[in-house]
């Protein structure tokens, strides 16, 4: 089966099967980054994590985020995999792949990615608390 | 006819996700958020028409969607 590059998807996310589409003999460099649901926010214990998103647009904006970063960075592959739903504790919300000829490119190129992810596409995130209460996450505030 | 749609908390705090507005006078955006159904949208508020990123000053036509969001929290 066909892999998008980017996706918004409703199940578990593979990071095995997107780390296999970067094969590339140009990348000297693979680098696989999963963002995994926490049990905690500053001083609060997290019991589970939900995702929306606005699914049509954050697919755009992640087509987007893509093509930057292989254009700034000077990537061989870009893959980017956000899930939505509940995502359990220890269970990535958020796949990236970047493969570049060297190393520092396809590092920059995940800390770049995951920094537009957070300002621009719109996808947010519910936490429920181990001590009861749930709250929307809004940029780094919670509400 | 406008389509707004509100995302995450904004849904609860206007009290639709998805409502029909007819095209008024108002020919920006920030004309139509001037309405007081919109009174307790916030000031940090990200607004796309028709899942493009846009400002107050965006024109509005028939037909157009407009959303409402929070800053976002992906990741």
């Amino acid at each position: 089966m066909m892999i998008p590059y980017v996706a918004v998807m409703n199940s578990p996310l593979d990071p095995v099967a997107l780390r296999a589409e970067a094969h590339d003999p140009r990348a000297g460099s693979v680098v696989v980054f999963e963002g995994c649901a926490r049990n905690h926010h500053d001083d609060k214990d997290v019991e589970l994590l939900a995702y929306e998103a606005f699914e049509s647009m954050a697919v755009t904006e992640l087509e987007k985020l893509r093509t930057e970063a292989m254009e700034r960075f000077g990537l061989t592959q870009c893959i980017i995999h956000h899930r939505i739903g509940v995502v359990p504790l220890c269970e990535a919300a958020v796949v990236v792949v970047t493969a570049s000829a060297h190393r520092k490119e396809s590092f920059e190129a995940v800390v770049w990615i995951m920094d537009i992810i957070k300002e621009r596409v719109p996808i947010w995130k519910r936490e429920r608390y181990t001590e009861g209460g749930e709250s929307w996450v809004e940029g780094e505030q919670r509400h | 006819m406008l389509t707004v749609l509100c995302f995450a908390r904004y849904r609860e705090l206007l009290g639709f996700d998805r409502a029909e507005f007819p095209l008024g006078a108002e020919g920006t955006l920030g004309e139509l958020l001037a309405d007081p159904r919109f009174a307790s949208l916030p000031k940090d508020a990200l607004l796309a028409v028709n899942r493009t990123f846009v400002d107050r000053q965006q024109p509005l036509k028939d037909g157009d969607e407009v959303a409402l969001m929070p800053p976002v929290s992906g990741g």
